[in-house]
């Protein structure tokens, strides 16, 4: 497998953070981007909501 | 005992808030046990076996709040669950939400992300890695409890797009000097690390740094990844990758036993490798394959102490043990019965590490995650023996933070082993880092005096012998735990393998009997 030039390892990292907080603040200290996604489970939860959701996307 | 319960419909909160209204209603007087969770199928399982059963339960979702309470009276339990809005309200009022709530607005608000942390309920992992991937972002999956198929069909995904997936169940990963998860703060360097085992890799790279050297990347790849459904493919993605890092010089991998097919790939890379390596599998001795190009270890400390003999620097003298002249007086405290250790850890490799070192030297030992299939007890029962608890087993952890985050089972636990009057040491595992309790060791210090003084009531003393994962730079303030433990007369070591050596030392003083103290 060859490296691409945009690998995780040699690029600054820029976080997506789903669930919790702490760890989003504890990036933050490190001095990285991140953004807090305070997540909730979607469609309230319901698996068969969900699943119709995912097939409409 | 009265029990009782409440639900709060639509209202979805993660576990470190739902672990901070538990610890404000079990603290009530009169109140036994409370149970605070997300309604989903496992933890209505959960509640029925303790008792806690009813139509709204059963009607409730994993999107409504369940709040049991066991009390001593009716009114106590009344009186609990009556002050669990007060409990919800004071304690969001200092959280501010944002009103970001899916991986879809989190991208539209970063859409340059390049890496997604998930830190969500294990059932919904899939999905939202899923949608991760197809952004572009590596995945750090810190949820356990993920179904192995969707793990596979994750990697999967990831490997066909170079993205790595570092998980499920994954508690650390240093990437380019950033601490993910449970990470110490380690300075980088030249060393790479590469493992299934969170607690492992803090150990490792601890000592690295602790020895003056530096990581350059840690790769946690989740505890599965080496059993062979899985077939290390994070392990062998990574590998790849510190292989091709210019700052990498040296790649050491730590785990637990691999599937055999898996294991075998992994050695053929592992030998095929350009850069020197150390591989270090706690559990079992398998074969090691001499005269490959490959550096056995052990033990965390061997792996460590190989490291960094490969990257070409000198070890380091490891930090003596602080009192292996004390085997005398602490055996000589001891009263007759005292002849075991009992051993309650945080980190589940370590509790596997100290069942290693004391097999190797010929104790039986037991525990409910046995390196031998025989020594298997049930981790609620009392213990018997040697026997070594790994507090983080899913068994645990169900409707609970770990303990490297939520004290309170251990705690429980170490009143319980100090009173048997078989005992006569209790190891204890205590690791700093990101995310982890703001105080390991206060949060269960309380425990370890009381029992001590309730040891000391009837007949010997306990020794209590801790080790303790860290760095001066984590966030705990090192000096100030060890100081802690200093003072309530634990003896601590920097390693879990000194700590669980310098048991075997007090066990095997006289050099006898393997079971326990020979008599004095």
């Amino acid at each position: 497998m060859d490296q691409r030039p945009d690998d995780v390892l040699d690029q600054p990292l820029v976080v997506i953070n789903l669930g919790l907080k702490g760890f989003a603040e504890s990036l933050e200290q490190q001095g990285v981007e991140v953004v807090q996604v305070d997540w909730i489970p979607p469609a309230g939860g319901d698996a068969e909501m969900l699943d119709l959701l995912d097939e409409l996307l | 005992m009265a029990s009782g319960y409440a639900v709060r419909p639509n209202r979805y909160y993660d576990s470190v808030f739902l672990m901070g209204v538990n610890q404000r209603l079990a603290r009530l007087p009169g109140v036994g046990q409370t149970a605070v969770l997300m309604a989903s199928e496992r933890n209505k399982e959960l509640l029925a076996e303790i008792g806690i059963e009813g139509d709204e339960v059963r009607a409730a979702g994993p999107n409504d709040l369940l709040v049991a309470v066991i009390a001593d009276s009716p009114a106590i339990v009344e009186a609990a669950l009556a002050g669990l809005d007060d409990a919800l309200q004071t304690l969001q009022a200092g959280t501010a939400l944002s009103d970001l709530h899916t991986f879809e607005d989190g991208l539209r608000a970063e859409p340059g992300a390049n890496l997604a942390v998930l830190t969500i309920p294990g059932g919904y992992v899939y999905r939202e890695a899923l949608l991760a991937l197809e952004a572009g972002l590596n995945v750090f999956i810190f949820s356990s409890n993920v179904p192995v198929e969707d793990e596979l069909r994750l990697k999967q995904h990831a490997r066909e797009r170079n993205l790595l997936v570092m998980g499920p169940d994954c508690g650390t990963s240093i990437l380019n000097g950033v601490g993910l998860g449970f990470a110490n703060a380690v300075r980088r360097g030249t060393i790479g690390a590469i493992g299934p085992s969170g607690t492992g890799l803090q150990e490792f790279t601890c000592q690295i740094h602790n020895a003056g050297l530096g990581i350059s990347h840690a790769i946690g790849t989740g505890s599965h990844d080496l059993a062979d459904e899985i077939g290390a493919i994070t392990s062998l993605m990574a590998l790849e990758k510190l292989e091709a890092d210019p700052r990498t010089d040296v790649i050491a991998v730590i785990a637990k036993p691999a599937g055999p097919t898996t294991r075998t790939r992994l050695v053929e890379r592992l030998q095929a490798c350009k850069k020197p390596v150390v591989a270090c599998v706690i559990g079992p001795s398998g074969p090691r394959q001499a005269g490959s190009e490959i550096s056995w270890a052990n033990t965390i400390d061997a792996a460590a102490e190989a490291a960094i003999r490969l990257s070409g620097k000198r070890t380091a003298p490891t930090a003596g043990p602080d009192g292996l002249q004390t085997v005398g007086p602490i055996r000589a405290a001891w009263a007759p019965q005292q002849r075991y250790v009992r051993g309650l850890f945080a980190g589940g490799t370590l509790c596997y590490q100290s069942q290693q070192i004391l097999i190797d030297a010929g104790l039986e030992v037991h525990s409910n995650a046995p390196l031998d299939p025989a020594g298997r007890v049930d981790p609620f029962h009392a213990a018997r023996g040697h026997t070594l608890i790994d507090m983080g087993d899913e068994v645990f952890t169900l409707g609970r933070l770990h303990p490297m985050i939520d004290g309170s089972l251990r705690r429980e636990r170490i009143v319980r082993e100090s009173v048997d009057p078989s005992v006569a040491i209790l190891l204890l595992d205590f690791i700093l880092g990101r995310n982890a309790s703001p105080t390991p060791v206060g949060d269960v210090l309380e425990a370890v005096v009381e029992g001590q003084e309730l040891r000391s009531k009837t007949a010997g003393r306990l020794a209590v012998i801790a080790s303790i994962c860290g760095t001066e730079e984590d966030p705990q303030d090192l000096g100030h735990q060890l100081e802690l433990l200093r003072q309530a007369g634990v003896l601590v070591f920097h390693s879990n393998a000194r700590a669980t050596s310098f048991c075997l030392e007090l066990l095997k003083a006289d050099g006898g009997d393997s079971h326990g103290p020979a008599a004095r």
